[in-house]
């Protein structure tokens, strides 16, 4: 059979019509609907458009509206159903799922936060901040499963101790222990182990800490893939802030620690599918050194996060919802080194998305941006800090960037895996 | 970046919206439709209808590879993948497009064999590597990727490789400007002619539309100030009375096309009498089927499919957007049960589409630029 069907009368079953996640979707949108007008025409009339003589607000009269009204009705009924208890509606686990991205976000709000739902999770913060004996302790942990386990300026060794310290970092904590489990597979070279072993060594010395705790376990060949780790850290938290995205206000600035996007660039070239090739490093670094001074010197920092898997676009939308704020940055703004641009336009990605491993994103306040700049600039990791933007009153969750062409566009959550466009 | 920025440039941007807005005749709509996604993708990257004043509006086409695909194609390509031995490959962007019973992704997630390749030569390599197996390329796209396609059957011809086929979906653009022309309910001033489409097939084949259908065309090229400059050359014409066929995008778009690329798919590959468009229906001789000459290559001959059609969900008002008569926004379910993380229609999927795009970039009230305040309130916006 060369064609699929014929053009006439061809019988054509309707996709999900027994049931499946579109029949279902397709029903719980009908319900909303309903409830929604509902509600609207329960609402009595006083916001209504000047010059406006109907009387119900019903579905009839909207198409009556002049356009951009309709419009706005439109995107504020997706604001409402953004802002609906998230649905995982895959039966299994895809690879959209760990990107970082709304896959990833939807997992973790409907089945980690559901079944371990407490106070000290629910901000989903980089670590969890914890009252011991008086004491104030941050608390973390974070699998590495990096392919090619080798890359230029770095590997999964470093990797699996910067991203702890800097977890801990970014709670204001002074990073302390570290635990480090390995999942090896059956037949990986020592040598390579050695290799990565001497580097965590390396990047701990650096950060000042020591790994104190950790585990082994070997599966069988072909059931991991050469070496995972895990880690886990605590750190102690001697300042007084209390940091998080929901903090941020109308007026802040928003700042990045340098350029981005190096890391997930690196390792995409690194793994030799693209035939690119490019004069790139990982930025994986510990920043703790970093923050220590900027926090001395600006009392007004609300907000640190590392910006890794989802990149900075997805500390931005993390800031606008945890806040009910807007978030407006500027392109021209935004440090980004040759390179990453030219790969990333190349391959049809947005630099915004594609991870770091030694870059932060500061909420400060506003008053305080040239300050915060400058003490992170005193450190060889932020010489190319720099003001993206700022927190807005509105539009409440969304994050628009001003593009270098002059044009205004929403920067949304990441949607799986960034995938290359084709033409 | 070279060759990147200069194209990107706001002053220039802003000289070219003073020239437009100043074409404007008053009380006169201006509806332009932007036929390729990478257009689409463009528009809405860059925000480039704050530059546009209000009465000028683009109408999205039906120029996304992806979004064409009927969802029957993507379960006949899911079966194809879960024969034993096959490799399944193909473009990034077709891994979200919903079938039936979910996507590639989905069925990834179940244990079948697909695999993500930049270009089908990637799909070969992997052929070739994989002695023991089938690897099966889907094929999508329009004429600009069907040469690829057609290169990697010359190659597999020659190299002899007997367990590679193509699992062909290449369509063509002149029949879907076409339907949308004869279509009753849109009325287009002009139209924004597929840049990289034009690299193959040249400017020739839409001197119909200037001639037949007294509409204007301008090939263009993707940055945004290529799409500016075209809608600049679309209302000069348009105020001129003239209605011709311009190529914008002549730093790659030869009059003639490439008699090379054009030669290679007329070599492998043929028209089918009819294909299932997504939204659009059945639009004869507008799609590509490998020829019988490279059978061995065919995965239509090689492996059975089943060629249900499948029928897009009532709700789903695809086929309107990509005919340009409903605006994303316009969609019943979109932005609520449809949104890029579980789309339902296929407009929705990549970052071509009209739905995604509108959904992931425009989203928002935008205060444009009107023809009585010309260019200083596009100034002082940006």
């Amino acid at each position: 059979m060369t064609d699929q069907g014929t053009p006439a009368g061809a019988p054509a079953q309707e996709a999900g019509g027994a049931g499946g996640w579109i029949a279902e979707a397709l029903r719980e949108h009908e319900e909303h609907e309903k409830q929604e007008e509902a509600l609207a025409t329960a609402a009595t009339p006083t916001d209504r458009p000047a010059g406006d003589h109907s009387h119900d607000r019903g579905r009839v009269e909207r198409r009556t509206l002049p356009m951009a009204d309709r419009e706005q009705q439109v995107l504020d009924r997706i604001d409402r159903a953004r802002r609906r208890r998230p649905k995982v509606r895959e039966e299994r686990i895809t690879m959209a799922h760990g990107a970082g991205g709304k896959a990833t976000h939807t997992l973790i709000e409907a089945v980690f936060l559901d079944a371990f739902r407490n106070p000290l999770l629910e901000p989903l913060e980089d670590a969890a901040r914890l009252h011991v004996n008086g004491s104030r302790v941050a608390l973390t942990t974070d699998s590495y499963v990096v392919s090619p386990l080798f890359f230029p300026g770095g590997d999964i060794g470093d990797l699996a101790v910067n991203g702890t310290v800097n977890d801990l970092t970014m709670a204001g904590a002074v990073p302390l222990y570290l635990s480090a489990g390995f999942i090896l597979e059956e037949g990986f070279p020592v040598g390579d182990l050695q290799r990565i072993t001497e580097s965590m060594r390396a990047a701990a010395d650096t950060a000042g800490v020591q790994v104190v705790t950790g585990d082994t376990k070997v599966d069988e060949r072909g059931k991991a893939d050469g070496c995972y780790i895990n880690t886990a850290g605590v750190g102690f938290i001697e300042r007084e802030v209390c940091l998080g995205v929901a903090n941020a206000k109308p007026g802040d600035a928003i700042i990045v620690s340098g350029e981005i996007g190096d890391h997930g660039v690196t390792i995409m070239l690194a793994r030799g599918e693209l035939d690119i090739e490019a004069d790139l490093q990982s930025d994986t670094a510990a920043m703790n050194g970093m923050v220590a001074g900027l926090l001395d010197a600006v009392p007004g920092v609300r907000a640190l996060r590392d910006a890794t898997r989802g990149g900075v676009a997805t500390i931005l939308n993390e800031i606008a919802k945890s806040a009910d704020v807007g978030v407006m940055v500027s392109e021209d703004d935004i440090p980004v080194r040759a390179e990453v641009r030219g790969a990333a336009e190349l391959l049809g990605i947005d630099p915004m998305y594609v991870a770091c491993e030694g870059r932060l994103v500061a909420v400060v306040d506003g008053g305080q941006a040239d300050q915060a700049v400058q003490a992170l600039r005193a450190h060889p990791l932020g010489e190319k800090a720099a003001v993206i933007g700022h927190v807005t009153e509105g539009p409440a969750g969304i994050v628009q960037l001003k593009t270098a062409f002059g044009g205004t566009r929403i920067v949304d959550l990441l949607v799986g895996d960034p995938l290359p466009r084709i033409c | 970046m070279r060759f990147v920025d200069e194209f990107r440039d706001a002053d220039k941007a802003h000289a070219l919206a003073a020239k437009i807005a100043a074409l404007c005749e008053p009380g006169r709509q201006y509806k332009f439709m932007e036929v390729c996604g990478g257009h689409t993708h463009t528009i809405y990257k860059h925000g480039l209808e704050d530059y546009l004043p209000e009465s000028v509006t683009l109408v999205h086409g039906p120029g996304c590879p992806v979004c064409v695909i009927p969802m029957g194609r993507v379960d006949d390509a899911i079966h194809l993948a879960s024969q034993p031995d096959v490799i399944m490959t193909s473009f990034g962007d077709m891994m979200r497009v919903p079938g039936s019973e979910g996507s590639f992704f989905d069925a990834k997630a179940r244990g079948t064999d697909i695999r993500m390749v930049y270009s089908p030569l990637d799909s070969l390599k992997i052929a070739k590597n994989n002695p023991d197996k089938r690897v099966v390329f889907m094929a999508i796209g329009f004429e600009t990727t069907a040469p690829s396609t057609a290169m990697t059957m010359l190659r597999a011809k020659a190299a002899g490789l007997r367990n590679f086929s193509v699992f062909a979906n290449h369509v063509t653009i002149i029949p879907a400007i076409k339907a949308i022309l004869d279509s009753p309910d849109l009325r287009l001033d002009g139209f924004i002619g597929p840049g990289h489409v034009s690299t193959v097939i040249g400017c020739r084949p839409y001197e119909f539309i200037a001639r037949d259908y007294g509409k204007p065309v301008v090939v263009a090229g993707f940055e945004p100030l290529d799409i500016l400059q075209s809608i600049y050359m679309l209302m000069l014409q348009l105020s001129a009375g003239r209605s011709e066929v311009e190529n914008q995008y002549s730093r790659v778009v030869p009059w003639d096309g490439n008699m090379v690329a054009l030669k290679a798919i007329g070599e492998t590959m043929e028209l089918r009498p009819y294909f299932e468009w997504r939204g659009l229906g059945f639009i004869s001789h507008s799609a590509l089927k490998v020829r019988d000459s490279f059978a061995d290559f065919d995965a239509e001959l090689l492996f059975e499919v089943p060629g249900v059609r499948v029928a897009d969900p009532k709700a789903c008002q695809c086929g309107e957007v990509l005919k340009g008569v409903l605006k994303p926004w316009e969609c019943k379910v979109f932005g609520t049960a449809c949104t890029p993380e579980t789309p339902i229609g296929t407009c929705m999927v990549s970052p071509e589409g009209a739905c995604a795009a509108y959904y992931n970039f425009g989203r928002m009230n935008r205060t444009r630029v009107s023809e009585a305040q010309g260019v200083e309130a596009g100034v002082s916006r940006s």
